[in-house]
């Protein structure tokens, strides 16, 4: 195994305990979870927690399981063991009814931005809205014009999104999922397809509503340099557990090669530079 | 080992059966206890309504002209033999309302609406819209399946009567086209039909209706990821839309008859 394990905020003792008297900033703690999907184990008794008012970015290859991590905290999966709690209750048992007001708790931007393709870009952003709250028509119009400026996307009210390009799409998704200022933003892969300079328009944003709101973000990305910019704290993923969780520059630094490989995406990287040992 | 292996795939087979059947249940259920109880989305419905009625219109036009034509076509000679010709009415019209009327219509439109409707649900799941509508507290069954199913059960009817009289226009042309008497070729149509082959045949595509659109529905849901699985989706939900109409028909039709006997009394053949 690595030589370095990932910090673990609480030691994994055997009795489940309500994690809501010992964790009261942890909005999200996965706890011994498991999830696998025909025979290929994607997590395995995984042990993570998201804290209030900071944004974690999760790193880690294509198909170690980030999204599927994002659906489970939303409850749209249901792990195979192990239980998820979010402000400290439990919501791997709870039915699909009692979840809904959880979730509207939080907001997601899909990886494949998952715009309602029968519904127009002012229909998408407002859903949410029309779907939760009783507002008459001008507070949902001034919502979603005020939404759409912060993803740069002002005008395209009226089109469909099979008329938009990947990255339009992904900026709409984005102003979607923030559209009823959740406390809890997952983003997964918010800045992928998108120019450098919407990228950073994105970045800032991100460090906005974070700064401003004070929500909860977890990113998922493959861009480093979005990772170091918006990132609190840096989780990395490697076959179903977690290897490295730290601060920027300790992940930076850290000794677990496999991380180095990730951060400086270089396969062929032999061992960690000699700086330091972060754990 | 050599039999247990079959056996074993039996097993599960059926136990795959079984269980795909018990989460349609569940998911029949769960629409019909939306409809009941808190079906508020009426914005949802018009387009719906516009995609099962208006555009299936054609289609079923289509299928019921043909339809009474070749009735007509293939029964003349028989009449005309027995010096009948004026009672092809009453033969062509009567198949064409009670029996190929809506079971036609029905196919027609498990075609049609029932393979748009998986590959349109199916597309929605593989590109991550059923999530995100879960994601933000909507209920997909309620926001998806509950409109699709109710144009379904609420058009379907009037398409079916739609397909019924194009198909008796059918087959008058074709009996006007061999010169049989227009006048004793209704009156022997009028005289051979009731109210209740009308309402038997309209009653059936209600059936029909409802399980076209929870069946494809559930295939759209149920889709795999990628074309190919959408692809599927949509073909299984036609198949098994099909089987079901007919598997109903069967069923609908001992049930009427039945009914028809108790409500009017008519001693059986065999007592008389
Ligand atoms: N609905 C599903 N059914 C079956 N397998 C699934 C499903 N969703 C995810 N998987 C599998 O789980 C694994 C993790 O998938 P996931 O989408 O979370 O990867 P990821 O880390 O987000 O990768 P990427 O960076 O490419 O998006 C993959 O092997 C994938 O095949
Ligand atoms: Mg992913």
């Amino acid at each position: 195994m690595s030589a370095s394990e990932p910090i673990r905020v609480e030691p994994d003792s055997g009795e489940p305990t309500p994690a809501a008297q010992d964790q009261p900033q942890a909005v999200i703690r996965l706890e011994g979870v498991s999830k696998q999907f025909g025979g290929h184990q994607v997590f395995r008794d995984l042990t993570l927690e998201f804290r209030r008012g900071e944004t974690t970015v999760v790193l880690g290859a294509s198909g170690v399981g980030k999204s599927v991590m994002l659906k489970l905290i939303l409850g749209l999966m249901k792990p195979d063991a192990g239980r998820i709690f979010i402000d400290g209750a439990e919501i791997t048992t709870l039915s699909e009814r009692r979840l809904m007001p959880v979730r509207m708790r939080f907001g997601m931007l899909f990886q494949g931005s998952a715009l309602f393709d029968f519904l127009t870009v002012y229909e998408n952003v407002a859903f949410a809205v029309r779907e939760h709250k009783n507002w008459p028509e001008a507070r949902i119009r001034e919502v979603v014009r005020q939404k759409l400026a912060l993803v740069d996307m002002e005008g395209t009210e009226n089109l469909l999104p099979e008329e938009l390009s990947g990255g339009m799409r992904k900026r709409v998704g984005l102003a979607r999922a923030i559209a009823i200022d959740p406390e809890v933003i997952l983003y997964d892969e918010p800045t992928t397809g998108l120019d450098p300079v919407t990228a950073d328009t994105i970045n800032s944003l991100l460090l906005r509503c974070q700064r401003e709101l004070k929500t909860t973000s977890i990113v998922v990305t493959h861009d480093m340099a979005s990772a170091y910019k918006v990132g609190d704290r840096l989780v990395m993923l490697h076959e179903g557990g977690v290897i490295a969780d730290g601060p920027p520059e300790a992940i930076r630094r850290h000794s677990d090669v496999r991380v180095q490989r990730f951060i400086h995406g270089d396969a062929s990287l032999a061992a960690a530079p000699p700086q330091g040992d972060i754990p | 080992m050599g039999i247990a292996r079959p056996i074993a795939n039996v097993g599960r087979f059926a136990a795959e059966q079984v269980g795909d059947l018990g989460r349609f249940t569940v998911f029949s259920a769960s629409a019909f206890r939306w409809i009941f109880t808190d079906f508020t989305r009426w914005r949802l419905l018009r387009p719906q309504l516009y995609e099962v009625g208006v555009r299936s219109l054609p289609v079923i036009i289509f299928t019921g002209a043909f339809v009474g034509m070749v009735l007509a076509l293939q029964s003349y000679p028989q009449f005309e033999l027995l010096g009948r010709a004026s009672w092809l009415g009453a033969v062509v019209n009567l198949s064409v309302v009670k029996e190929l009327g809506p079971v036609l219509a029905g196919v027609m439109i498990a075609g049609r609406v029932g393979g748009a409707l998986a590959a349109g649900l199916g597309t929605m799941k593989v590109t991550e819209q059923i999530d995100a509508l879960r994601a933000m507290g909507a209920e997909p069954i309620r926001h998806l399946v509950v409109p699709r199913f109710l144009a379904c059960l609420l058009l379907i009817p009037f398409l079916t009567v739609y397909c019924d009289f194009v198909g008796i226009v059918g087959g008058y042309v074709v009996a006007w086209g061999y010169g049989v008497d227009t006048h004793e070729y209704w009156m022997h149509s009028a005289s051979a039909i009731e109210n209740w082959d009308i309402f038997a045949g309209v009653f059936k595509s209600v059936f029909f209706g409802a399980a076209i659109a929870l069946i494809s529905c559930y295939k759209g849901f149920q889709s795999r990821q990628g074309a190919e699985g959408v692809g599927r989706a949509a073909t299984e939900a036609f198949v098994v839309s099909f089987m079901a109409i007919l598997i109903l028909d069967l069923f609908i039709v001992m049930f009427l008859q039945g009914l028809y006997d108790a409500l009017w009394a008519r001693t059986s053949v065999f007592l008389s």
